[in-house]
C-alpha cells in the first residue's frame, strides 16, 4: 500500500511546477495569497476604499455634517451625471485610448434634450432618446475619424472637444438657458424620485445579495463538478453576508433622510450591466483584447476597427446619458453646460476607482469608486466653504496620486511578472 | 498530406520564390531552414494565406486547393504560430487560448468549459503552467510560446507551421518546446513545419531538412544521413558552384541520392 502511494505522489506532484508557492488551504492560505497579491501589486479596489474611507473621516472630523444621511444621499445623486460619463470613459481607456470630447458631448445633448422639449415641443421622454441618440452619433464619428481614417484619438476628440462645445452654444441659442421644472415630468423624476416606504430599500438590498449568492453558488457549483478550482461555499457565503451588510447600511441611511433614491439605482443597474458586458460576452473580451495587444487581437480574426469604433460610441451614448442626469439634477441647462470640470472628473473617477491609462486593466466598478471619491472631496470641501482654487488643486494631487498608484502597481507588476 | 509544387512569387522586381516544392506529411518534423532573405518567411506566407502564390500548385491531401486569405487554411487544418506570439498580456491562459473563438451558452461566455477545456488541453501535451487563470505576461518565454503553439491547436489542424518557435529563448525553455514539437508529431500526428536558424534544434526534432537559398530549392535532406555541414554549406551555398550543379543535374532536382 505504501508503495501505490509513493508512486501516485510523485506523478500527481509533477503537473505542478516545485518553483510555484502553493496556495493553503483557510484563513491563513488566503491573507498569504492576498498578501502576495498586493505586493505583486494587483492591488485592485484596495487603494481606492481605504482612500474613500480617509477622506470621508478627514471631512467628518472637521464637520460632523459631511456623513449626514441627507447629505449623504445628496452625494448619491451628485455621482451620477459625472459617473455615467466615468463609466463610457472606462470602455475607451481599456482599449488604453482617451476621449476628451465627453464633457462638450454631455453639454450639447444636455442642451438638446432642453431645445427639444422646450423650444420644439417633444415630449420629454423622446427629447431624452433625441439627446441619446445624438450623442451615440457623435462617438460614431469619433470612432469612425480614430478607426478608419487613423487619426489619433487624442486629437480626434480634442477636436470633438471644441466642436461640441460650439454645438451646444447653438443649440441653445440666444435665449441661452432653459429651465426643466415641469415637476412631474420625466427629466425632473429621473433625479428627483424618493422611494419613501422604508421596506424597498431593504428589499433592493436583499435582493441583490440573494441574487448574488445565487449566482456565485452556481458559478462555484458548476467549476466544481467540472473539476476545475472553484471557490469555496464558505467564501461564497462570506462574500454574500458582507455584501448584504454593506447593501443594507447604505439603506438605512437612505431611510434616515428621504428614502431610496432613483437616480444611483439606475446608476447601479448600467455599472451591473457594463461590469456583465465586458466580463461574460465576447465583446468584452475583445474590448480587452484589443486593449492589451492589438495585434494578437487582430490575428484572433477580431475586428479591431469595429471595437474600436463601439467603444467610442459608448462613450458618447454614456456622455448624453451623463448630460440628461446634469440637466435633471440642476432643473435646466445653461450655457455654461455641464460644466469644465466634468471631463476631467470622469477620467480622474474612472483612474481613481483603477482603470489604467495604459489599456487592458480596468473594471466597470471603478466608476463607481472613483466617482465617489472625486464627488466626495468636491461635496466636502464646498460643506467647508472651501474656495474653488483649492478644490481644483486637491482634486488634481488625488488625480496624480491616483496616476502614481497605477504606474507603480503596473511596475511591480512587471517587477513580479505580472504585467 | 501537404505539398508544395513549383512554387513561385515575385514582388516587384524581386523573385522571392522560384519554383519551390516542399512535401509535409502526417508525423514528421520538416525543418525549414536557409539564410536570411532565403525566402522562408514568404513561403510560410504563402502557406498561410497571407500571400497568394504567382504560379505552382497547393496540394493538400492530394488535392490541389487554393490558399487566397488566411481563412481558407486554417479551413483545411493548417495552423501557424508566428514568431512574435501574438498573446494578448493582459489576459490570462484561458482567454488567450480562446481568443476569437470563445465557447458560448446562451450567447455569454462559459468560462467553466473553456477552462476544462484548457486544462485538458495542456494536461496532453504535458505542458506545465502555473495557472491557466494568470495573465500570460506572468509566463516565462517558454511558456508563453508552449501556450501560443497550443493556441494553435485548438483548431484542430492537420499541419502546423512553426515560426522560429525557439528564437529568444533560454535552454531550459527550448528544450521544453522542442518536447512539444515531438509530442505534437509522435501523440497527435501532426505534420509540423519549423523554421529555424538554430542547427542544434533541427537536428532534435527535423526528420527531414529543406534548404532554401535565394528563393529556390537548394536540397532536401534526411535527418538521419546528413551532417550539419552539408546543411549549412546548402543555406550559405559553400557548395553551390559550377562543380555541384553539375553533378545536381546528372543525379536529379532534388539534390538526395
Amino acid at each position: 500500500m505504501s508503495d501505490t502511494d509513493q508512486t501516485a505522489a510523485p506523478a500527481a506532484a509533477a503537473q505542478v511546477d516545485p518553483r510555484l508557492i502553493l496556495a493553503e488551504g483557510g484563513v491563513r492560505g488566503y491573507l498569504r495569497e492576498f498578501w502576495r497579491r498586493v505586493r505583486g501589486g494587483e492591488l485592485g479596489s484596495i487603494p481606492v476604499v481605504v482612500g474613500l474611507i480617509v477622506i470621508w473621516a478627514i471631512f467628518q472630523s472637521l464637520n460632523s455634517g459631511f456623513l449626514s444621511p441627507s447629505y449623504l444621499t445628496e452625494l448619491s445623486i451628485n455621482i451620477v451625471a459625472t459617473g455615467m460619463l466615468a463609466l463610457g470613459i472606462v470602455f475607451v481607456l481599456l482599449l488604453g485610448e482617451i476621449d476628451l470630447s465627453i464633457g462638450s458631448v454631455s453639454s450639447a445633448c444636455a442642451a438638446i434634450v432642453a431645445v427639444a422639449n422646450q423650444t420644439w415641443g417633444l415630449s420629454e421622454g423622446l427629447s431624452i432618446l433625441l439627446a441619446v441618440a445624438a450623442g451615440l452619433a457623435m462617438g460614431l464619428i469619433h470612432g469612425f475619424f480614430f478607426a478608419k481614417i487613423g487619426v489619433p484619438a487624442f486629437i480626434v476628440t480634442l477636436a470633438g472637444l471644441l466642436g461640441w462645445l460650439g454645438v451646444s452654444l447653438w443649440v441653445l441659442g440666444k435665449t441661452g438657458s432653459y429651465n426643466l421644472t415641469n415637476s412631474n415630468g420625466l427629466i425632473d423624476l429621473l433625479t428627483n424620485t424618493y422611494f419613501e416606504e422604508l421596506f424597498w430599500g431593504y428589499l433592493v438590498a436583499i435582493v441583490v445579495a440573494v441574487v448574488y449568492f445565487v449566482i456565485s453558488l452556481r458559478g462555484s457549483l458548476a467549476r466544481r463538478r467540472a473539476g476545475i478550482p472553484a471557490r469555496s461555499v464558505t467564501e461564497v457565503i462570506i462574500r454574500s453576508a458582507v455584501l448584504a451588510v454593506v447593501l443594507l447600511a447604505v439603506a438605512v441611511v437612505f431611510n434616515q433622510a428621504r428614502g431610496l433614491p432613483l437616480a444611483p439605482l439606475i446608476f447601479l443597474a448600467f455599472i451591473l450591466i457594463a461590469g456583465f458586458v465586458l466580463n461574460h460576452t465576447s465583446y468584452g473580451r475583445k474590448v480587452f483584447a484589443v486593449g492589451g495587444s492589438i495585434e494578437a487581437a487582430r490575428r484572433a480574426g477580431i475586428n479591431v476597427a469595429a471595437v474600436r469604433i463601439s467603444v467610442f460610441a459608448i462613450s458618447g451614448t454614456m456622455a448624453a446619458i451623463g448630460g440628461v442626469f446634469y440637466a435633471s439634477v440642476n432643473r435646466g441647462v445653461t450655457q455654461s453646460g455641464t460644466g469644465q470640470q466634468i471631463l476631467m472628473y470622469a477620467i480622474a473617477a474612472a483612474v481613481i476607482g483603477g482603470t489604467s491609462l495604459f489599456g487592458g486593466r480596468g473594471s466597470a466598478f471603478s466608476a463607481l469608486l472613483g466617482v465617489l471619491v472625486i464627488q466626495s472631496i468636491a461635496a466636502g470641501m464646498n460643506l467647508l466653504g472651501i474656495t474653488n482654487y483649492a478644490q481644483y488643486m486637491v482634486t488634481g494631487i488625488v488625480l496624480l496620486a491616483a496616476v502614481v498608484i497605477d504606474s507603480v502597481s503596473r511596475r511591480s507588476q512587471k517587477a513580479s511578472g505580472r504585467a | 498530406m501537404l505539398a508544395l509544387r513549383g512554387i513561385s512569387k515575385r514582388f516587384g522586381a524581386v523573385q522571392a520564390l522560384a519554383d519551390v516544392d516542399l512535401e509535409v506529411h502526417a508525423g514528421e518534423v520538416v525543418a525549414l531552414v536557409g539564410d536570411n532573405g532565403a525566402g522562408k518567411s514568404t513561403l510560410v506566407k504563402t502557406i498561410a494565406g497571407v500571400e497568394t502564390i504567382d504560379s505552382g500548385v497547393i496540394e493538400w491531401q492530394g488535392r490541389p486547393v487554393s490558399i487566397g486569405k488566411p481563412h481558407d487554411a486554417t479551413n483545411l487544418g493548417i495552423a501557424t504560430v508566428y514568431q512574435d506570439l501574438a498573446l494578448a498580456d493582459n489576459l490570462d491562459v484561458v482567454g488567450n487560448l480562446f481568443l476569437g473563438r470563445e465557447i458560448r451558452r446562451f450567447g455569454l461566455l462559459d468560462e467553466v468549459e473553456m477552462e476544462r477545456r484548457s486544462r485538458e488541453l495542456l494536461d496532453t501535451l504535458s505542458i506545465k503552467i502555473p495557472s491557466v487563470r494568470i495573465p500570460v505576461a506572468s509566463l516565462s518565454g517558454g511558456q508563453r510560446q508552449t501556450v501560443a503553439i497550443s493556441r494553435s491547436l485548438l483548431g484542430d489542424p492537420k499541419v502546423v507551421i512553426l515560426d522560429e518557435p525557439t528564437a529568444a529563448l533560454g535552454v531550459e525553455q527550448t528544450a521544453q518546446v522542442l518536447d512539444l514539437v515531438e509530442r505534437l508529431r509522435d501523440e497527435r500526428g501532426l505534420g509540423v513545419i519549423l523554421i529555424s536558424h538554430n542547427m542544434a534544434d533541427v537536428g532534435a526534432v527535423a526528420d527531414k531538412v529543406a534548404v532554401l537559398r535565394l528563393g529556390r530549392n537548394n536540397g532536401t535532406f534526411g535527418m538521419r544521413d546528413t551532417t550539419q555541414e552539408q546543411i549549412i554549406s546548402a543555406i550559405t551555398g559553400a557548395s553551390d558552384n559550377a562543380v555541384t550543379r553539375r553533378a545536381a543535374r546528372q543525379t536529379g532536382p532534388e539534390g538526395e541520392k
